[in-house]
């Protein structure tokens, strides 16, 4: 039966790696990623879990070592951070390009500089183009189940695609929470040995990386932005799965208390939980508020999304990444762009806040919802507003 | 031990070299290409079952067009830094496949090939990494003396005076002014069981170094000299020819360092240095001031090498070896 | 041959890019590269010691059962190692016949 602990969240990811079965874990330290990465080499060390621990000398090899192992048929994980995530970006393009399955924790970091190793978005969403299947958990349980899940995920053969689960540095990942961990039969019946597709194997050579002209390289990237796209249905049919032999259930966009929202918050990660006791402050006082979280955000489910925020009049959006030169943040493109066609459109309120580690109480989401209501009377020309600043 | 590594190993002769061709007629390399020559031969004195890891550079562009592969070979292309860090990710993934039983046991060669860019130089890092990790591959850096790929453009590896696009020979400064770095020097510092100079030209020594290499548990390293008609600007029929003169006047002589002992071929009656760059427009400009300070520099650096052999490895060959090929 | 291929739809495209058919470059025939100069052996002077077929860097020789070695115009890119290594220049370089 499963047992419930208190534990900290990295260490709840490296059992959720171990109860895997992982093949092959190529990792190099960086602040706040490393206690996964320890825990799984102690793992290994003391025979809990037969795999190959390369300790490669970067995040570029970790990556590329994880390619190769991932190439040749083997279940590859690997973990990262921040500078160490955009020391990857080259091969993050190739990893999915390749349709190979590999599962990494970004345990996310703010990217340099200043140099900061405390909690934002900016590094996954330097990586928001890459092709890999992004996912965001919001707390200890979700990072656990959202880790193992990711594996069959990744290698079912209508997808074959790495996956990122997205979880804060520190305010997450350092944590201490319940885990309701699973026993390992119990996760044999959810996730079967890995199967490739086409592996490196001297009985049947393949070449894989060739050199692609013009004339092909529009139908490789069609066939992968298919297979991203397509992959939104597996994830579907995987939480399916796992909520029928688990008992939780997840879904591509979470919804807290929207029932008659007229404002609703749209957060991603941990800080969803913040966002939902404001919630339930401001519904205390009778305001009709509710909290959209996103937690597939690769590929982005338009459908739900749009389903999620029915009726409500203002989004408030809460990024915590900025786009540069006036923008605003990503997750508020993405859902102004999830706008567009629409006849009707509720008004959208883009925050931007908690940048390198800046704490985000509740308070700050109240006054988030409060600017966003007012804004939506007054100020139609409203690009975003960077949260927090101290002018003085 | 690599004495237990090597029992079974036989030299080649010329009546007995394997037929078998990993890399097959129709690749796009440029005519009289030294280097996709010695990487035949290489993969070849290897042999199946093999998987090659490419770096990107000359070999993996000519192998690879899509939907072409000029591969026999299972073979993969990441990246250009990381030749060494996939075949890592390679060796470790079929080592545990077969530990876990979900693969058969098989010994299956893993062989990264990369030119001296992908391997002294932006590839230096990776290299260094599964060196020290000592994983059981073989790393054959095909050697063309610059970047050739891209242009013909300067590397570490493009020796003292020579002509690259990025290293001109001009009016100011006539073409590189540093001298070649010493790979095999650089990674026997890394305590690995075998590292071996090559040239086409001497294809029996190249092969028996090759599959040495593959027999050797750990990592092995093979610096191989790749001749290049186009960025060198010689006649496409001269490949072996300069890869014989490159030998024969020390430029770059033949040896093995097997667990930290040096065995040099001896050449104590080395032709000039002259006679090698004569044939190459890379070397045109060269005035006799500079080729005196090369040919001082080859000279030192070859008595280095039998100092080397004599202080880790007094039992080493005394004397001169006999001319080894036929076309020799 | 190459150029055709590549115009695959793209629910042809093999996993990846992936090519799943080892050494299929052979379908591209290099020999159209030469520039109307070709080797010849001649079989008089040929000592069979297979210098050709071990320096040829795109396998244009092969070896026959009489110990000589068949040229294969298809894949020959007319560079001439062979000729300029022949031991016993058996080989020469020569204008090509339309």
């Amino acid at each position: 039966m499963a047992r419930r602990v208190g534990m900290e969240v990295s260490i709840a990811i490296s059992e959720a790696v171990k109860l895997a079965n992982v093949d092959v874990i190529s990792a190099y330290p960086i602040t706040p990623q490393t206690h996964i990465v320890e825990h799984l080499s102690e793992f290994v060390n003391d025979g809990e879990l037969q795999s190959a621990f390369i300790p490669v000398e970067s995040e570029h090899s970790a990556l590329s070592a994880a390619v190769g192992s991932a190439a040749v048929g083997a279940r590859t994980f690997t973990a990262t951070s921040s500078q160490g995530l955009a020391l990857m970006h080259e091969i993050m393009y190739v990893a999915s390009s390749l349709r190979l399955p590999l599962v990494m924790s970004v345990v996310n970091r703010a990217l340099s500089a200043p140099i900061n190793i405390w909690n934002d978005l900016s590094d996954i969403m330097a990586e928001r183009d890459s092709g890999w299947v992004q996912l965001f958990a919001i707390n200890g349980q979700e990072a656990f189940d959202l880790t193992l899940q990711a594996f069959k995920i990744a290698e079912d053969p209508r997808v074959l695609l790495p996956v990122a689960v997205n979880l804060d540095g520190f305010i997450l990942s350092h944590v201490i929470e319940p885990i309701e961990l699973l026993e390992q039969q119990e996760v044999d019946q959810f996730l079967t040995p890995f199967q490739p597709v086409l592996r490196l194997d001297p009985d049947k050579p393949v070449s894989l990386g060739a050199f692609g002209s013009p004339d092909v390289f529009i139908e490789v990237k069609k066939q992968i932005e298919e297979a991203l796209i397509g992959s939104q249905k597996v994830v579907t049919e995987v939480w399916k799965d796992f909520g029928r032999l688990f008992g939780r259930n997840y879904k591509p966009v979470e919804s807290y208390k929207t029932k008659d929202a007229e404002t609703l918050l749209i957060t991603m990660g941990s800080i969803s939980e913040t966002a939902m006791t404001a919630v339930d402050v401001l519904r205390e006082k009778g305001q009709k508020v509710g909290l959209i979280h996103i937690r597939l955000w690769r590929p982005f489910p338009f459908k739900e999304f749009l389903q999620a925020i029915k009726g409500a009049k203002v989004l408030a959006v809460l990024d915590r990444a900025l786009v540069p030169g006036g923008v605003g943040g990503p997750v508020g493109l993405e859902v102004k762009s999830a706008l567009y066609a629409k006849d009707e459109r509720p008004y959208v309120a883009e925050f931007v806040a908690g940048l390198g580690g800046r704490d985000l109480t509740v308070e700050i989401f109240i006054e988030v919802v409060d600017k966003a209501e007012r804004y939506a009377q007054k100020q139609k020309d409203f690009q975003y507003e960077l949260i927090g600043v101290r002018e003085k | 031990m690599i004495a237990q590594d090597l029992k079974e190993f036989k030299k080649f002769t010329p009546k007995t070299l394997p037929r078998e061709e990993p890399l097959v007629s129709g690749h796009r390399a440029c005519q009289g290409c030294g280097e996709v020559l010695a990487l035949r031969l290489v993969a070849k004195a290897i042999g199946s079952p093999m998987i090659a890891v490419s770096a990107t550079g000359c070999m993996e562009i000519i192998s690879s067009p899509f939907p072409q592969t000029a591969w026999a070979v299972p073979w993969l292309h990441v990246a250009f830094e990381n030749a060494a860090a996939v075949a890592s990710g390679v060796e470790a993934g079929l080592k545990i496949l077969m530990e876990k039983k979900r693969i058969p046991e098989k010994s299956i060669n893993v062989v990264a090939f990369a030119g001296d860019g992908g391997t002294a130089d932006i590839g230096l890092q990776a290299l260094s990494g599964a060196m020290e990790r000592g994983h059981n591959f073989v790393y054959v850096c095909l050697d063309n003396e610059a970047y050739m790929n891209t242009g013909i453009q300067r590397s570490s590896s493009t020796p003292f005076g020579a002509m690259t696009t990025t290293s001109p020979a001009g009016k100011l400064i006539p073409g590189q002014t540093t001298w070649k770095k010493n790979m095999p020097a650089i990674m026997a510092a890394h305590n690995i069981p075998y590292v071996a100079t090559a040239s086409p030209a001497f294809y029996l020594d190249l092969m028996n170094k090759a599959k040495k290499a593959s027999m050797i548990k750990g990592p092995a390293y093979l610096h191989v000299y790749a001749s290049c008609p186009t960025g060198w600007r010689h006649g496409s029929d001269l490949a072996i020819e300069v890869s014989r003169k490159v030998v024969e006047t020390n430029i770059f002589p033949l040896y093995e360092i097997e667990e930290g002992r040096y065995t040099v071929r001896k050449n104590n009656n080395p032709k000039p240095v002259e006679e090698y760059f004569k044939q190459q427009r890379r070397f045109a400009h060269l005035t006799p001031d500079m080729i005196k300070v090369i040919q001082d520099r080859v000279d030192r650096d070859y008595q280095r090498l039998l100092q080397m052999e004599a202080l880790t490895n007094p039992g080493a060959v005394k004397k001169e070896e006999p001319k080894e090929e036929a076309g020799g | 041959m190459a150029r055709i291929d590549a115009l695959m739809p793209w629910r042809e495209v093999p996993l990846g890019g992936a090519i799943l058919e080892p050494g299929n470059a052979r379908k591209f025939k290099t020999g159209d590269w030469r520039s109307n100069i070709r080797p010849v052996t001649d079989r008089e002077k040929c000592i069979k010691c297979g210098m050709c077929w071990v320096f040829c860097p795109d396998m244009a020789y092969a070896h026959r059962e009489d110990g000589y070695f068949d040229w294969n115009s298809d894949y020959c890119k007319g560079c001439g190692i062979c000729a300029r290594e022949c031991p016993k220049e058996a080989i020469q370089m020569v204008a090509e016949e339309e």
